[in-house]
């Protein structure tokens, strides 16, 4: 379509009657929405027959559960940094959404999700399929919109993606009743109101960042703490902060969500740090004396106990959310910003100011690293025999890093999430999805159809446990109707393995209701759904049942069977300090190679 | 009076702290919002969502071509939990600013309270007389009631109404805290 064309298309849409319906769609396409994951039903008819006659420029992606169309949303959201887009029924089409909705708002992922709505007329009636959408929704988005007219239709989309995807990002619902989807009203492609009220803080203060970075120059014990606000900055912001860690060559761990801003191959980096982070990463953090925090939020995972936490340290906490600041832990210089700016003020403080580090402080706070290093945290005791999850995770790496394709990682929650987390590397932003915040099992899958929408050629893997798999495991249905060829690796003990690692270490053995029994037959569930299916009982079948799993285009479910009684070390047991760490009782005896 | 203060009321809300904080302030704070559906379950929603106490609320719309209301929130925390409620409420889209009035300086708070008493003889004079030294002022009257309508600070309209219940008092409504800075500074130049 040549510019004129466009340029006339665009006055004809301008201001142009429409139905409800359409404007939805139209302000869909305006806003660049190429995917659409959702679930069709009586409230929202009138919009699935707008996506019947745009096949062409919107794809819709029919998942088996509203729930499941959040998450693979998320999926597609964090995987391309765009904000992902769900639609659903009303009542509970929209309660099965907030489980999406509370993770994404947890993990500040930006969505927008339409929720269809009873005929305006018979709201607060106990209509068929009616609920509160916006009063249910309040409390677990960003923001939310009952729409009351037609002609404010396509304002409050265009709103709800601003909201979405401005300053620190979250879902969106946007509640429209059904009988406004088939009014005829004006679209008009007016800027939104909110765009002049809400305008989230995005340049730092250079006051405080001067003042940050000449702390960072007299540091003698520094670390970099990151989290998922570098990713959400976009790709630039973790390249700025790879040249921030390699300008001060400071020590950088990063929370769960923040995994992949800076490459796990890097020297510079300690692994995760929190609950089951790495030995090394737990006390540098600990016994820093300048802790500079970007995009992280102080999360009580990461804490551990909130008196003890880092108490030698002067704190630097950038966020783009000023409430996030001295919310858990206080700081002593404030940086309210984009995590993009800030990084690149930073440097060019840096830069101009010539300053340098104290490179014999740095040296000594680089060897007594290295001494805790040595502790070999993650290491563990192998087995011929049995497959301990931590080996079929090192083989899932080689796999990874052996194949050409762009790889990308979601997870279940759990003790496999912990591990994936430990075991594998992220080089590269975006490429690791997971519920952190929220922790909601049943994620993973859903989340790595989003990814594998989004990214057709990558390779994606759901790395799962049988428990947590087995809460959206009817979303094999929708992976296979699009061919959507994402791999699930089941490190499969049986249990519900930190529920079981919880009642072993803190409720004396008693193991209630954490054993699954009658699980299925997961090679055969996968078949049923089309999919195929692998199984792994020895480590010996694990690399052929691996190569198999990387060589096929089809969706698969790789069933590995692992050690039932493994547990997820080393760990900071809930209430303590970062320096109260347990190591694996393995870790001393055995194994001294880095993983 | 405008300094961070205690304040003693007999009443307890279900979410008072528990003994073990300390430094519980009360402050006023000043809440700018655009007029939309919800906005004010919103400002509820946070406070009772993260464990926040409010003492007092009043809500109304100020400026009707610009839909914007102010909800004037008397709310107690220590100093941290004071900050986080700021910039929680900050957070929410409909909000266009949070002032703390207590913190920002000089400002008057008044409250409105409509007091019913009902009594014949000697307590019906004795509290029609002490409603004129309150300046209170009935606003109905029958052969054995009164209902008195008392503006003050919430001191005042406490200490009237403790006065009223050996008189014969049946009923109170009151209107909670509106508050607003002194001198000719509006809300947008206290930045």
């Amino acid at each position: 379509m040549t510019q004129a064309n466009l340029k006339e298309q665009e006055a004809q849409t301008n201001e142009k009657q429409m139905t409800g319906a359409e404007m939805v769609i139209q302000a869909l396409i305006e806003q660049g929405v190429e995917v659409i994951f959702g679930y069709p039903g009586g409230a929202v008819l009138p919009i699935y027959d707008e996506i019947f006659k745009n096949q062409d420029k919107i794809k819709h992606i029919l998942v088996r559960q509203e729930g499941g169309a959040l998450h693979a949303a998320e999926g597609y959201a964090r995987s391309t940094g765009k904000v992902g887009c769900a639609l659903v029924t009303s009542g509970p089409g929209a309660t099965n959404a907030v489980t999406g909705l509370t993770d994404a708002l947890l993990d500040s992922i930006p969505l927008v999700c339409i929720t269809g709505q009873v005929p305006t007329f018979l709201i607060g009636t106990d209509a068929f399929q009616e609920a509160d959408t916006t009063g249910i929704t309040r409390p677990c988005t960003k923001h939310n919109y009952l729409v009351q007219t037609a002609n404010e239709i396509p304002s409050k989309v265009h709103e709800a993606f601003h909201v979405a995807r401005s300053g620190r990002p979250g879902p969106v619902v946007i509640d429209i009743p059904k009988n406004l989807q088939f009014e005829k009203g004006t679209y008009q492609k007016d800027k939104p109101k909110v765009e002049q009220t809400y305008t989230p803080v995005t340049e730092p203060n250079m006051h405080a960042i001067e003042e940050a970075v000449r702390i960072m120059a007299q540091a003698k014990r520094p670390v970099f703490y990151t989290g998922g606000g570098v990713i959400n900055a976009g790709k630039k912001a973790s390249e700025l902060l790879r040249e921030l860690v390699e300008l001060t060559n400071f020590p950088i761990t990063s929370t769960l969500m923040g995994l992949g801003a800076f490459p796990a191959s890097d020297d510079k980096w300690l692994g995760m740090l929190g609950m089951h982070g790495t030995y090394e990463a737990n006390w540098t953090m600990h016994d820093c004396d300048v802790m500079i925090n970007i995009g992280a939020r102080f999360d009580d995972r990461v804490t551990g106990r909130v008196d003890k936490f880092s108490p030698k340290s002067t704190k630097i906490h950038v966020d783009i959310d000023a409430s996030s600041i001295n919310k858990n832990i206080k700081v002593d210089i404030p940086i309210v910003a984009d995590a993009e700016k800030a990084l690149q003020a930073m440097i060019d403080v840096w830069k101009r100011k010539q300053y340098k580090t104290d490179q014999d402080a740095l040296n000594i706070w680089w060897k007594q690293i290295n001494e805790w290093r040595k502790k070999n945290s993650l290491a563990y005791k192998k087995d011929d025999k049995i497959i301990k999850p931590q080996y079929a995770l090192e083989k899932l790496r080689d796999a990874m890093a052996a194949d050409p394709r762009d790889s990308y990682v979601t997870t279940e929650v759990g003790q496999h999430q912990m591990w994936a987390a430990q075991f594998l590397p992220f080089n590269h932003p975006n490429r690791w999805m997971t519920s952190g915040g929220l922790g909601t099992m049943g994620y993973g899958l859903p989340a790595a159809i989003g990814a594998q929408i989004a990214h057709p050629d990558a390779f994606v893997v759901d790395v799962a446990g049988e428990a947590s798999i087995l809460m959206n495991i009817q979303e094999m249905s929708c992976a296979v109707q699009y061919r959507a060829p994402v791999k699930i690796f089941i490190l499969n003990n049986q249990w519900m393995g930190m529920v079981r690692q919880w009642q072993e270490l803190l409720h004396g053995e008693r193991y209630s209701e954490s054993y699954t029994e009658s699980l299925p037959d997961f090679v055969k569930l996968a078949e049923a759904y089309g999919g195929i299916g692998l199984r792994a009982e020895t480590p010996d079948d694990l690399d052929k049942v691996i190569a198999e799993m990387m060589k096929t285009d089809r969706v698969t479910i790789v069933d590995v069977c692992v050690d039932q009684k493994e547990n997820c070390f080393p760990m900071i047991p809930s209430g303590k300090a970062h320096n109260e760490m347990i190591l694996s009782p393995d870790a001393a005896a055995f194994d001294k190679t880095l993983v | 009076m405008n300094q961070t203060r205690k304040r003693n009321r007999g009443t307890k809300s279900v979410y008072a702290p528990g003994p073990e904080q300390e430094n519980i302030e009360s402050h006023t704070l000043a809440i700018i919002v655009r007029n939309e559906p919800g906005v004010l379950a919103r400002v509820i929603g946070l406070f009772t969502g993260r464990g926040y106490n409010i003492d007092s609320l009043t809500v109304a719309e100020v400026d009707h071509e610009e839909t914007t209301s102010r909800i004037t929130i008397v709310c107690s925390g220590t100093p941290d939990v004071i900050i986080q409620i700021k910039a929680q409420l900050e957070q929410l889209i409909p909000v266009k600013r949070v002032r703390d009035l207590t913190i920002f300086g000089p400002h008057v708070e008044r409250e409105l309270a409509l007091v019913k008493v009902a009594g014949t003889g000697d307590t019906r004079i004795e509290a029609l007389r002490l409603a004129d030294v309150f300046r209170a002022k009935p606003v109905d009257s029958t052969l054995e009631s009164f209902i008195f309508e008392i503006t003050g600070t919430t001191e005042k309209v406490d200490a009237f109404i403790d006065l009223m219940k050996p008189l014969g008092l049946v009923d109170v409504s009151r209107t909670g805290i509106a508050a607003i800075s002194r001198g000719a500074t509006t809300h947008d130049d206290l930045d």
